[in-house]
């Protein structure tokens, strides 16, 4: 698992420093390299520079909110291809919706998810 | 002010959305019939008038006067429910953000825990896992408080939204009955499905009809005096499906029946049982097939059981808010 794992890159762009701990941890224990940011602008940067495999992306972030970020990164043809996981609080089916159609893979709410579950949906889409 | 804020001022459904409160309550709306009402006294008071007053000076003062002071008085009615209906607004808008500032470190505590009680950090004693575990209990618990606030919140302003989505209501019961298979065998009591003839699958939200009957069936099997059994029945009943909940638990005394659907409301009886829950359950439950065009009720006896139905129908026509 871990060596397979070791090319793949994942963005995580969220301003929580006991996410970026928990998921990192967790993340590089798989083998996965992270490239952390804690705000939007820094994780669109980073997007462009780094060309991750996959991002986890929060939505609400200092600097520029995740709609930005996505809407950035689905405008640049360097970085539209790249899935986007929005990790999040917000549910309202609006924000989801605003999600979806600026071009997010998915979309979960981390008070219904374990670390255990993202990481599966994180494998699926990288495998 | 720009010609759309203009505009959305003018739309007096835009407005009572804004409040979550039906049109025949929203201030915007009574003040316009308040208004039509004023318009016809007017009219009726110059008919009246014209027979039976000889001065066309005094008659005029008069309906005046009289049309001043209907005005007033309609806009201190209606200003003041405005107020209400606002400071309702505001409270329901200040939970909803308070739940979700709340729920970040919450988030935060359950992400941590988890590789702490897996064991991937290392082996954890058993009372080390004692410990974690009642961390674990109390985060659950914190988590599903706010979810149900912020819940209650979203009936409250009107914006809880639906999908629409051709499902088995069939299957919908049997996976939650085997959801709450582990707390029904821990506590010794028999869950029954009793199914009609040709139920149509419907068109309707299946996750908060779910969420709903999760609660309902928590609650039979949950407030049981020991061994016990819950009944459920499921029956298409012209256009609508009907599900019946029957338990032979503690049941709800007489008194505390009127108040069973209100927010943070719990039975005497159950509170000397069982401390914890939230008292938003039901609330939620009633707010939530309501809004999905159905109905919901209850029987109960106290020590001898209660009995919850709804009926939702088939086809869910349009998205009620």
């Amino acid at each position: 698992m871990k060596i397979s794992n070791e090319s793949k890159k994942i963005l995580f762009v969220e301003d929580e420093s006991a996410l970026q701990t928990t998921f990192g941890n967790m993340l590089t224990k798989q083998g996965y390299e992270i490239i952390k940011a804690m705000d939007g602008k820094t994780g669109l940067e980073l997007a462009r520079e780094k060309k991750p495999d996959l991002i986890l992306l929060d939505l609400i972030l200092p600097k520029m909110d995740g709609f930005g970020v996505l809407k950035g990164l689905k405008e640049d043809e360097k970085t539209k291809e790249i899935p986007v996981i929005i990790l999040t609080n917000l549910e309202n089916t609006g924000d989801v919706q605003r999600a979806l159609e600026l071009g997010a893979m998915t979309y979960l709410t981390k008070a219904n998810y374990t670390l255990a579950e993202i990481l599966k949906k994180i494998e699926k889409i990288l495998a | 002010m720009n010609s759309k804020e203009i505009c959305d001022q003018l739309n007096i459904k835009k407005q009572c959305q804004r409040y979550g409160l039906p049109l025949w309550q929203c201030p915007q709306f009574l003040f316009l019939i308040m208004g039509i009402i004023i318009i016809v006294i007017i009219v009726v008071s110059y008919l009246i008038g014209m027979e039976r007053i000889d001065d066309p000076q005094v008659m005029i003062l008069l309906i005046l006067v009289s049309t001043s002071i209907l005005v007033i008085i309609d806009y201190i009615i209606v200003h003041s429910f405005e107020k209400l209906a606002e400071s309702t607004r505001m409270k329901m808008e200040f939970i909803g953000i308070v739940s979700h500032q709340l729920r970040s470190p919450v988030t935060n505590l359950k992400y941590a825990l988890e590789p702490l009680m897996s064991g991937e950090l290392g082996e954890t004693q058993k009372e080390q896992l004692d410990y974690l575990a009642i961390l674990k209990q109390n985060i659950d618990r914190i988590q599903e408080l706010i979810n149900d606030i912020l819940v209650v919140s979203r009936i409250q302003t009107g914006v809880l939204n639906f999908k629409k989505e051709n499902f088995s209501i069939v299957d919908l019961v049997e996976k939650t009955i085997a959801e709450t298979k582990s707390i029904s065998l821990v506590l010794n009591i028999t869950v029954n499905f009793k199914k009609g003839k040709n139920i149509p699958n419907i068109i309707s939200d299946s996750f908060w009809i779910k969420q709903a009957l999760k609660n309902l069936l928590d609650n039979a099997i949950r407030y049981q005096k020991g061994k016990g059994e819950v009944n459920i029945l499921l029956e298409k009943r012209n256009n609508n499906v009907y599900l019946e909940i029957k338990d032979s638990g503690v049941g709800i005394p007489r008194a505390d029946q009127k108040y069973i659907f209100q927010k943070f409301f719990r039975a005497k009886n159950v509170l000397k049982k069982q401390t914890s829950g939230t008292g938003l359950g039901l609330f939620i439950v009633k707010g939530v097939i309501e809004k999905l065009g159905g109905k919901i009720n209850f029987s109960s006896k106290e020590n001898k059981g209660s009995t919850f139905w709804f009926s939702l129908p088939i086809k869910l026509n349009k998205r009620k808010q």
